[in-house]
């Protein structure tokens, strides 16, 4: 054994290792997008297999129905839950960075606390409340995730808020510039990357939720998870359907991620690691 | 920007605040209250609590002697503890093992950042897919074994492959927090170490395990939580059967309440869930509270 390559074995391992785990992780996922283009008789034929005649039935028959008017519902509930969750929790992130007000501890732990709610505990006392209150349709569940989403994403911006020095309102407020326009003028654009980060996770939970979807939706409100779901039937699975409506759903959290994989990392280990 | 500012600055910061402030108390904290209070009555789906259903608090004595809720509680406990054992254990293992320059590792990161953020639902179908007994890749590659299980089927095999979908799902978690710690270890430390003579395990042991502590305590407890959450893969991939074997905890306050219709049921065990969450939620801010600034 040669020095050098005594030195790059174990390198070598390290490579393999974490390519094969890769490899692990997108072999589920190819094996969806491969049944999504099979016929029924490739699926049942024989042993699984990716190499195949590939037929764009199950896209068609998918999208014949109700499904692309879900795939807007979903849109319309992503993008504006999104929307009203930054504004309004970066908004309430900068009251916790820079004010001292009375009920500033509590919100700031309530706000810690609701974060780990679990979405089932929900459920039933919204389908309640929702009822009593006349909220149904696409803006009750737009006000669900933005409730859902605003902990995590006040508890992430107020990080980012953080890290902008004082000095730099104190200073503009010398020349006269109150809350209101040092927030806009001079915190917001410096927020770009968290904004990223919570924008994307709130887009996530928000497009890809089911359990809320399933109880305060219908047949024209309906959400794509839950549409998706809808296609397990007890008569059997049409599982080349099933797995094209699957890549479908999965197609917009896939892009974000090769976008912005690194907001999206720095959002998973906000909180637990500094600087 | 402080406080001490005269006049109607005093009222800014609620400006600021209010908007959350709202929508979390209509979305997150009275539908809380109003659990409390439906836990009180047992109702049907769609009825409003009256007095003749008012049971008060000895519907908690009578959930929780119920057998499917028993079940459903070990299959969760057992469910959290295998899963987020292995998923740790992996994890950082693997962040020990991979850490430095590996070419590629930001593709590589990305790669695992994947099943976390595709729909549960997609991810439950997936795999229910993966493991069907007839179609499923997963029989098909055993096929030269001649072992053919019925996974979903089989009630001990169906919770090993919804714990297998989780380690999937979440391994990466573990690995990409690890990895974020020991890349904002004090390199010194280890290199004083090594100058020393310490071997490489002694190095993990005794050096990088330790300080990586806090960050992997917050890890675990974010995972138990949201083990203790979570309910849709499950939903998607096996409805909680064969039986009750896999109805984890929260499917089966989903399920109670809205398919066998018993909301006072549903809402008593989500009380119990709850103070389970707030207490490990409460344990997380406890280690690291971002929030927490003492003022000068």
């Amino acid at each position: 054994m040669t020095p050098a390559f005594a030195r790059s074995a174990p390198r070598l391992l390290q490579m393999a290792t974490a390519w094969l785990l890769a490899l692990v992780v997108i072999v589920p996922l190819a094996v969806m997008v491969a049944t999504s283009f099979k016929t029924q008789r490739q699926i049942f034929d024989s042993g699984f297999s990716f190499f195949f005649m590939p037929t764009l039935d199950n896209y068609r028959n998918i999208l014949e129905g109700r499904f692309l008017g879900y795939v807007g519902n979903s849109i319309i509930v992503g993008v504006v839950s999104t929307l009203a969750t930054l504004v309004i929790g970066t908004m309430c992130a900068y009251a916790l960075s820079r004010f001292r007000f009375a009920g500033r501890g509590t919100l700031a732990w309530s706000t810690l606390l609701l974060r780990t709610i679990p979405p089932a505990v929900l459920a039933v006392p919204i389908y309640f409340i929702w009822n009593r209150i006349g909220l149904d349709g696409l803006g009750g569940l737009i006000v669900v995730y933005v409730a859902l989403n605003l902990p995590f994403t006040i508890w992430l911006l107020y990080g980012f808020i953080e890290q902008i020095p004082r000095e730099l309102e104190e200073s503009a407020a010398v020349d006269g510039c109150g809350p209101f326009r040092g927030f806009f003028v001079l915190i917001l654009p410096l927020l770009k990357p968290g904004l990223a980060a919570a924008g994307i996770f709130t887009f996530r939970i928000a497009w890809n939720e089911l359990v809320l979807s399933s109880i305060l939706t219908n047949r024209t409100t309906r959400t794509l998870p839950y549409a998706v779901f809808l296609f397990i039937k007890d008569t059997g699975i049409d599982w080349g359907e099933l797995m094209a409506a699957g890549v479908l759903i999965a197609i917009p959290p896939l892009i974000f991620t090769f976008m912005a994989a690194r907001q999206i990392i720095a959002g998973l280990t906000s909180g637990a690691v500094k600087g | 920007m402080t406080s001490d500012q005269p006049g109607q600055s005093r009222l800014v910061p609620y400006f600021f605040a209010l908007p959350a402030i709202a929508v979390m108390a209509i979305g997150l904290f009275y539908p809380v209250l109003e659990t409390l209070r439906l836990s009180a009555y047992e109702v049907r789906l769609g009825e409003a609590p009256t007095s003749q259903a008012f049971r008060g608090l000895t519907i908690f004595a009578e959930v929780l002697s119920d057998p499917s809720v028993q079940a459903s509680m070990l299959t969760t406990l057992k469910f959290a503890v295998i899963v987020v054992a292995i998923e740790l254990v992996i994890g950082v293992g693997l962040a020990l093992m991979l850490e430095g320059k590996i070419p590629g590792m930001s593709t590589l990161r990305t790669i695992f950042v994947l099943p976390m953020m595709i729909a549960p639902v997609c991810v439950g179908l997936i795999w229910r897919y993966m493991f069907d007994a007839n179609a499923g890749p997963i029989n098909s590659w055993l096929s030269f074994t001649g072992w053919q299980p019925a996974w979903l089927a089989d009630a001990d095999l169906a919770l090993l492959a919804v714990c297998l979908t989780d380690i999937w799902q979440f391994t990466p978690f573990v690995f990409i927090m690890a990895l974020a710690g020991l890349q904002g270890l004090d390199s010194s430390l280890v290199e004083a170490a090594r100058v020393d003579g310490a071997r490489l395990w002694q190095i993990i042991w005794y050096i990088k395990l330790p300080l990586l502590m806090p960050i992997l305590m917050i890890t675990l407890l974010m995972r138990l939580i949201d083990a203790l959450r979570g309910l849709e893969v499950v939903y998607a991939m096996t409805n909680g059967g064969p039986g009750l074997a896999t109805e984890l905890f929260s499917l089966h306050i989903y399920k109670s309440a809205f398919v066998t219709q018993r909301m006072g049921h549903s809402a008593a065990l989500s009380v119990c869930l709850l103070i389970v969450t707030t207490v490990l939620s409460a344990a997380l801010l406890a280690v690291n509270n971002p929030m927490r600034r003492e003022r000068a």
